[in-house]
């Protein structure tokens, strides 16, 4: 009796010790992440007012100017490489999760995780030799390509991973009715697993808004406000690039509010992301 | 005797070198409710399957000998074809999650893209749920999705999902199997009010259910039809050793 009981207590005690251990960790992992937050703010805040927002970049001696053409450089440049990567990413996911196994399925798994593990400024140079060089000009489009393929990865296997969890029963539904199985998959498969690819693609954008090194040599960046794809255009990674390593102080300024920008909008993309997941979950 | 259906001839099912049915002579008639019983892994599904042609999908799946539905062979018309001739209802229920009840109902119609009109939708729908049973409980919220149903209703979704193309006949794969035995009682009345419209294909665990609701019943046994015949006959006097041994639950 007595043995069961210390036997208890001690399994007690192992049971909170463990699960203090856990607390603590999550804490520790934590720490960097409302480190960065918090410093980025205190830094970023004061210099994100309206005109800061609406303005463009003046010349240096100049006071105030803002970054209004780069916020919408991100957005057009973003937006273009969702554009591009969401058809073949999706195909692919499809493709993966329908066919399971063979060949062109090894291989395009394969390729997929290579991409992933990509250097982004590799991906960068790939784009610049594709389309800047031949066009003799650097180019918001130029960095919407590279882009988009640093988004496919993130695409493909969410929209895989998304249709694998999708019971056969449904697939098995609508071909009992004697659905072609390419509308099986077009209206039936596609649609259950909207909410996870459309998760995952948010995702993806989330990841590319922020990426600098792609944009380097594709879209180059630009002190004008520019619509034109197939003209050099500004993004917000390229202005903290620019601006944080200039020598001018009123520069490091605007980089710091730059900075704050581009990371809400990155939070933002996230909390829609979870927001969508729960929002377009379908029950089976 | 009344006119036959679907016929089997020699049917040989595989799953790759497998063989999981063995000279399959069978002969289902029209307007009865015939049932397909046997222990577990005796091919009953498989049977099932190789009605509406369901079987050649799953990998290695392959069917040799005759399938005849009426006067046409049933391996030679194109698998949608047959499929939207003969309707089926699956173990568990498997209503669309993405549409509304209303449209479940027509989902043949909506994803083969045949064209129907409002009115005529509206009718197919009413008619169909009717007939499942199911238009009493649901005619209120017909636009909501179908999901949030107990299983049962859901699975009277899936039977009127199926009446909604007039099959010639349905299958039906245990659809009991899932549902408590009130949600099961209220199925097998309905399966045999649906016998004067609809030919009906059961496959069953269940030799209960079997008695309650078929008019003929076959046994199957590692992939032979071991006895087939009138209902009452089969469970009273079966033929075959093995019926009997089955019947009074020596195994299975």
């Amino acid at each position: 009796m007595k043995e069961i009981e210390r036997n208890c207590k001690k399994r007690l005690f192992l049971n909170w010790f463990v699960q203090a251990l856990v607390f603590v960790i999550t804490g520790l992992s934590l720490v960097p992440l409302f480190f960065i937050l918090f410093y980025l703010t205190k830094q970023g805040i004061g210099s994100v007012n309206w005109s800061f927002l609406t303005h463009l970049p003046r010349p240096v001696g100049e006071s105030g100017g803002g970054v209004l053409n780069a916020i919408i450089g991100t957005l057009i440049i973003a937006s273009l490489s969702t554009i591009m990567a969401i058809p073949i990413g999706v195909t692919a996911g499809i493709y993966l999760a329908e066919k399971k196994t063979g060949k062109l399925v090894h291989l395009l798994r394969l390729s997929t995780d290579i991409l992933q593990s990509t250097p982004s400024i590799v991906l960068g140079v790939i784009a610049y030799l594709w389309i800047v060089k031949p066009a003799q000009s650097f180019s918001a489009f130029s960095g919407s390509v590279a882009l988009a393929m640093m988004m496919l990865p993130t695409i493909v296997s969410s929209t895989e991973e998304t249709l694998k969890l999708i019971p056969y029963t449904l697939k098995e539904a609508s071909l009992a009715l004697g659905v072609p199985y390419y509308r099986t998959v077009l209206k039936v498969i596609l649609p259950s697993g909207i909410s996870g690819i459309l998760t995952g693609t948010l995702l993806g954008i989330a990841r590319i808004a922020g990426e600098t090194a792609p944009l380097l040599f594709t879209a180059f960046g630009s002190p004008y406000l520019n619509f034109n794809l197939f003209k050099p255009m500004n993004a917000l990674p390229l202005v903290i690039f620019n601006y944080a390593s200039s020598p001018y102080l009123e520069w490091w300024r605007q980089a710091w509010g730059a900075s704050f920008i581009l990371i809400v909008m990155v939070l933002c993309f996230n909390l829609l992301a979870k927001w969508g997941a729960s929002k377009w979950k379908i029950k089976f | 005797m009344e006119d036959k259906i679907l016929i089997t001839e020699k049917l040989y099912a595989y799953y790759g070198e497998h063989c999981v049915l063995k000279d399959v002579n069978l002969e289902i008639p029209k307007f009865k409710i015939t049932a397909i019983m046997g222990p577990s892994g005796c091919g009953k599904t498989t049977l099932l399957r190789c009605f509406n042609r369901l079987h050649e999908l799953s990998p290695g799946g392959r069917i040799e000998g005759q399938i005849w539905l009426g006067k046409t062979n049933l391996l030679s018309l194109n698998p949608i074809m047959v499929r939207r001739k003969i309707g089926m209802v699956f173990q568990r229920p498997n209503p669309f999650p993405t549409m509304s009840i209303y449209d479940n109902v027509i989902a043949g119609y909506k994803l083969n893209g045949i064209k129907i009109k409002r009115e005529e939708a509206d009718q197919i729908v009413e008619t169909s749920l009717k007939k499942a049973a199911l238009w009493n409980e649901v005619k209120d919220f017909l636009h909501r999705k179908g999901t949030f149903l107990s299983g049962g209703q859901q699975q009277r979704l899936c039977i009127a999902r199926a009446l909604a193309m007039h099959p010639e006949a349905l299958l039906l794969d245990e659809p009991t199997s899932a549902l408590d035995p009130k949600s099961t009682a209220h199925i097998e009345e309905l399966i045999i009010e649906l016998k004067d419209s609809v030919t009906i294909v059961i496959v069953t665990h269940n030799i209960g259910q079997a008695g309650r609701v078929a008019d003929y019943t076959a046994f199957l046994y590692l992939g032979e039809l071991v006895e087939f015949g009138p209902t009452e006959r089969l469970f009273t006097a079966p033929k075959d050793k093995r019926t009997e041994e089955y019947l009074s639950g020596k195994f299975g």
